[in-house]
């Protein structure tokens, strides 16, 4: 893949060096971008001054490249803003402002549709319905815009960086809040989201269904209405992810649904209701994470087989594990747990006392959920802890055998 | 009768035991916060340690007080002074004696870290106010038992027993019971039964200011809605007024009719 890009950036300086600059200001030749480029030839930069462009439905039917200099494009509602349809297409510097809302049709900001190399950055959005709406395309790079939306509920919001049928595409360094899903992979092969913001939207911050081979790190997600979904998928790698305050009743920090082959890790977990919901998720490792202050930082539900948690680091959840059934598929190993009482008479920093990280009590509650009014009680205090020293419903072979005492990440 | 409450203010201010349960609080106070170094997650230890230590010291210390001052009140019984004033002089200067030892022995730790700079300010009063009623409470409740016993050892039983039904029993069956009939909506009955323990009412009440609702799912959503509005605060606060006023005013019509 980086072989793909470096050819296409070689190209793509020297397409610029043989190609014309076109000015779209007030008083030019052109004053406005679909003039421009209409007449322009292929290859040719277009540079739009300073301005206010009451413009919607721009098609870019040729190999271009855009530049904005502090130029702001208001669709004013009336449909979307950029229609890439052509290969080789480069947009920056654009402020793209208030998309049209439709339910029939996916309008947004930047849409492509089989097209190739395409670079999409700098820019700004605000009030969008699909920001940036990548379809069927390849090789492209989407870096460093701002997105504002202005969601309220699912059925009337676009996404943010949508990518349908996509392979080989870098997302980084954007700043999204407040759509539908902050980025929404669907069907994309070999990509990688990184370095993005994506807070408060009203569904997820970062959605991938039937993506498989991508990965992604160092990105933030907060407060979203459920947190972030990866579903489907084989062989998605998750690093360095802080996810956090994604805080509701039906709120997840990480949902996972039929993953297969993952690796999770080095991320942070902070107060989500929440923080890894895992379903029918089957060889998955999950090391170096930090689990602070959540709800439930790992709920297992059914179909879950030979996953491997090693030193992660849970501290001061509410429920450390929520376990399903009695038949335990998956390894705890070298964790460390802040609720551990145990003892290490050797100083060797491990435990020599197994730990069961499953109470009695979330077993109860997985059962019947109105229990839950009895958190803290002592009768709750108690029966954790003669189910503690004898398990009788509770996976007896669920157990860190080498909990170790003192925190791992920090 | 306010002098009778002075009276036997004073006399507990005297007592070793008021000071050994000021000490206690302090000394945990200060053991939480240099343990934890953080005042929200210290409140919820504490949360953890009045919901159930106050009810135990008030049960106890009011039948323990009852029995030990039966001569100091034949002898005011003696006295041209009405009965109530007497048992309600005595029930006060008791309850207000160990809710200062309640406040001050944690009001000074916390207040020396600075608890009044920080936002969990509100929820380390709650915290307090919870521990007072429990103990006006529970003390009520045991002096009604000691007035029915006159046998020492039977009477502190029964008022241990009074407390351990509130603070473990009940809570066994109630989670029996939802889990028997965990087929039906259950959410109202939840909702009603906590209403009927003094100790699970407060317990709730603070649980929904520190661990939030959220975690609670659809149940949370039930009790917030209940608990969160003012109807609900003012429906909970009545429910522990009235748990104050009937043990009392039992208090009052038991040693009326009692043959001293």
């Amino acid at each position: 893949m980086k072989k793909n890009l470096s050819i296409f950036f070689l190209c793509f300086l020297f397409w610029q060096v043989s190609a014309q600059n076109i000015i779209v200001c007030d008083n030019c030749n052109f004053t406005n971008v679909s003039n421009a480029i209409s007449n322009a030839n292929t290859h040719d930069t277009i540079i739009v001054s300073k301005g206010l462009y009451k413009e919607h439905d721009i098609i870019i039917d040729k190999p271009l490249t855009l530049i904005g200099e502090e130029a702001i494009i208001d669709a004013d509602f009336k449909g979307g803003c950029f229609n890439v349809i052509a290969d080789s297409v480069s947009i920056s510097g654009f402020t793209i402002n208030n998309i049209k809302t439709s339910y029939t049709k996916d309008i947004s900001g930047i849409y492509t549709f089989r097209i190739s190399n395409f670079i999409f950055e700098n820019n700004t959005f605000n009030n969008p319905f699909f920001a940036i709406l990548i379809q069927k395309s390849e090789n492209g790079i989407v870096r460093n815009n701002v997105i504002n939306g202005n969601a309220k509920d699912e059925i009337s919001s676009g996404n943010g960086i949508h990518l349908w049928h996509s392979n080989n595409v870098e997302i980084y360094g954007n700043t999204i809040s407040q759509m539908r899903d902050g980025i929404y992979l669907e069907f994309v092969k070999n990509s990688n989201t990184y370095k993005n913001e994506s807070r408060n939207h009203v569904r997820y911050g970062l959605h991938f269904m039937f993506s498989n081979s991508n990965s992604y790190q160092d990105n933030i997600f907060e407060r979203n209405g459920a947190g972030v979904a990866v579903m489907f998928s084989k062989d998605i790698v998750m690093t360095n992810n802080i996810f956090q305050y994604n805080w509701g009743t039906a709120s997840y920090g990480l949902l996972l649904k039929e993953i297969y082959d993952a690796e999770i890790s080095n991320n942070t977990f902070i107060q989500n209701t929440i923080g890894i919901n895992a379903e029918g998720s089957t060889r998955v490792n999950y090391f170096n994470n930090i689990f602070k202050s959540n709800g439930w930082a790992t709920k297992i539900t059914g179909g879950c087989y030979d996953n491997i948690f090693y030193n992660n680091d849970f501290l001061n959840n509410t429920f450390d594990i929520s376990y399903q059934g009695r038949q335990n598929g998956n390894m705890f190993n070298g964790n460390y747990w802040s609720g551990y009482t145990g003892y290490d008479l050797d100083k060797n920093g491990v435990g020599d006392v197994p730990y069961r990280p499953v109470k009695l009590f979330s077993y109860v509650v997985n059962k019947t959920p109105e229990t839950i009014i009895l958190h803290r009680s002592l009768f709750i205090d108690i029966v954790n802890f003669s189910e503690k020293v004898s398990p009788i419903f509770t996976p007896k072979e669920l157990q860190d055998f080498k909990p170790v005492l003192k925190r791992i990440n920090k | 009768m306010i002098k009778i409450l002075k009276y036997s203010f004073y006399d507990l201010m005297r007592s070793k035991w008021s000071y050994i349960y000021f000490f206690f609080y302090l000394f945990l106070g200060f053991v939480l916060l240099f343990l934890n170094n953080d005042l929200s997650k210290s409140i919820i230890t504490l949360m953890n340690v009045i919901v159930v230590l106050t009810p135990l010291i008030g049960a106890i210390f009011g039948a323990m007080y009852h029995y030990n001052s039966k001569e100091f009140v034949e002898l005011l019984l003696a006295q041209p002074l009405k009965r109530r004033t007497i048992f309600l002089g005595q029930f006060l200067g008791l309850s207000i004696s160990l809710t200062l030892s309640l406040v001050a022995g944690l009001g000074i730790p916390f207040l020396s870290y600075g608890i009044f700079m920080s936002a969990d300010i509100f929820d380390f009063i709650s915290i307090l106010i919870v521990g007072g009623v429990l103990t006006f409470i529970f003390t009520a409740i045991s002096y009604n038992i000691a007035l029915a016993n006159e046998d020492k050892i039977k009477g502190i039983g029964f008022a241990i027993l009074a407390w351990l039904f509130t603070a473990v029993i009940y809570d066994g069956l109630f989670l029996v019971s939802l889990v028997i009939f965990d087929e039906y909506p259950l959410e109202y009955f939840a909702l009603g039964a906590s209403v009927f323990n003094p100790i699970d009412l407060s317990r709730i009440l603070i649980i929904l200011k520190l661990d939030i609702s959220a975690l609670l799912g659809y149940t949370g959503a039930v009790l917030q809605n209940f608990f969160g509005t003012s109807v609900g605060m003012l429906i909970t606060s009545i429910m522990l007024m009235l748990w104050m006023f009937i043990p009392l005013k039992m208090i009052v019509s038991k040693s009326k009719k009692k043959d001293f």
